[in-house]
């Protein structure tokens, strides 16, 4: 279990995944304000896709990135240098970002849950024959809305690891669960998606998949 | 349910990572990573700026400059003599937001420097009371070169008896300058406390072209409100309509309740109340 080990080295070393880990400990540590905007730079991107595709809405992972960002450095007001200095400042801004996340569909009456649903109707047909630009952001609008299908232990699993691109280790710490628990839920969540997606239209060529890694990232 | 996933051989991320059906899945699911929008960081941090300061005057300690800070929202914070560091920790311990550097100031705030009036410029007035955004709200009506009593801001912030506290509101002010509250005074005469100091509370009221040393003069002989006997209107003494009456018929009021006996009504601009002592 190398991630298991490679997680346990603090503070945040290259090991763990999180390359920025320790500038980002450091630029904290001589100070908050300048620290932070190198933290938003290190992590805006796996807080923002993270809040994506955990809620499904751009305009509502706006406001859960915003809030974790917020509250992550209220929190920092409140540290001492050690427990900066100690920080592993990606799994710790992940942790807030799902807590913030499990409280807005916790208090959101106003839309269904996103629990797992038995009995749903087939994803709508992405349409043949369309240009391969516009056939790449259906299929991951599509892969995304299978996603909100999942149950939130699984969607949460799933998206930091193949989304965010997270160790297992590390999401462990993030969820707050074991790493069998987390490996299970990544790998019944995935099951869940090929069987819903088999269940719709088939995926893409080799050849759209290619393009789809270079061009988003 | 889990035909896809037979018991005995869940594959973890790696396997998922190099199986072919479970590769693909992968591949499209970190396709699925995005970055955050542009105006996402403006959402969270406020920007600062450092201001060479209006203040007329010595101390030299105000001609260190102002510091501002803004939001997405408008201007949240100014402050006069204090270095970086001391305004970023105020800023933190007041507001508990990220304080970043800001390229230049936002627009509207140098004129609005200059000139004493707000025009299109923002303010940020999140975390404060509704009885506090009142106040400050009220304040902000007095126009340049006049003054009013803590007592009729707090008539005009809806809580006629609540004087008191609308002095430690003003105290509070997070954009002095921009929302002037340099411009209410006690109505005994004196100018009162400022958040800059009572030194700098003078000098900004004289370089509006406040008559303070007739203000102070008139309210020493009792006199608050001032009346035009052609017209019958009383004001304020600083109201631009009592200063434009010839002193034949200029008529001293120590109250609205006297001036109202004597067949006077109050100016429609500056609105005398009773006055409370501050």
């Amino acid at each position: 279990m190398t991630a298991t080990d490679e997680a346990l080295i603090p503070p945040a070393g290259a090991g763990t995944g999180d390359a920025a880990g320790a500038r980002v400990v450091a630029a904290l540590s001589r100070d908050l304000d300048d620290g932070f905007a190198v933290l938003y730079e290190a992590y805006r991107g796996a807080v923002f896709s993270t809040a994506l595709r955990l809620c499904g809405r751009w305009a509502e992972a706006e406001d859960l990135s915003a809030e974790a960002f917020l509250r992550a450095y209220r929190a920092l007001c409140g540290y001492g240098e050690e427990r900066i200095a100690g920080l592993r400042p990606r799994a710790w801004l992940l942790t807030i970002l799902t807590n913030v996340w499990r409280n807005s569909v916790r208090s959101a009456v106003r839309r269904p849950p996103p629990g797992p649903i038995e009995d749903v109707a087939d994803p709508p047909d992405p349409g043949e024959g369309v240009e391969d630009a516009a056939a790449r952001r259906e299929t991951g609008r599509e892969l995304a809305a299978l996603l909100a299908r999942l149950s939130g232990d699984q969607r949460a699993a799933v998206v930091l690891r193949h989304v965010t691109d997270l160790p297992v280790a590390e999401i462990a710490a993030v969820l707050g669960m074991p790493e069998g628990t987390v490996k299970s839920h990544i790998s019944r969540g995935l099951a869940r998606l090929r069987e819903l997606r088999g269940a719709g239209s088939p995926g893409p060529g080799e050849h759209d998949r290619q393009q789809e890694k270079g061009g988003i990232r | 349910m889990m035909r896809n996933d037979p018991a005995g051989e869940a594959p973890g991320p790696q396997a998922a990572e190099t199986a072919g059906p479970a590769a693909d899945l992968a591949a499209d699911l970190a396709g699925l990573a995005a970055d955050a929008p542009p105006g996402l960081l403006d959402r969270i941090a406020a920007r600062r700026v450092h201001l060479p300061g209006p203040l007329p005057g010595p101390p030299a300690g105000l001609h260190a400059g102002l510091q501002v800070a803004f939001t997405d929202h408008g201007v949240a914070y100014l402050r006069a003599g204090m270095d970086e560091r001391e305004f970023a920790a105020a800023f933190r311990a007041r507001f508990g937001r990220p304080l970043l550097p800001a390229a230049g100031p936002p627009a509207g705030l140098v004129p609005a420097l200059r000139t004493g009036r707000l025009g299109a410029l923002r303010l940020d007035l999140r975390g404060l009371s509704e009885f506090e955004a009142a106040v400050l709200r009220a304040a902000a009506q007095i126009p340049r070169g006049q003054i009013r009593p803590y007592a009729w801001v707090a008539r005009a912030a809806g809580r006629p008896r609540a004087v008191r506290a609308v002095g430690s509101a003003l105290g509070r002010n997070p954009v002095p300058l921009l929302i002037p509250c340099h411009r209410v005074t006690r109505s005994d005469g004196t100018l009162g406390d400022y958040v800059f100091g009572a030194g700098a509370k003078e000098r900004l009221l004289r370089a509006e072209d406040v008559d303070v040393d007739g203000v102070t003069e008139l309210a020493r002989r009792g006199v608050r409100l001032v009346g035009s006997d052609t017209t019958g209107i009383v004001c304020y003494p600083t109201c631009g309509d009592a200063r434009r009456i010839t002193p034949g018929h200029r008529r001293g009021f120590g109250d609205l309740a006297a001036a109202e006996a004597a067949g006077y009504r109050p100016c429609l601009r500056c609105r005398p109340g009773d006055p409370r002592p501050a």
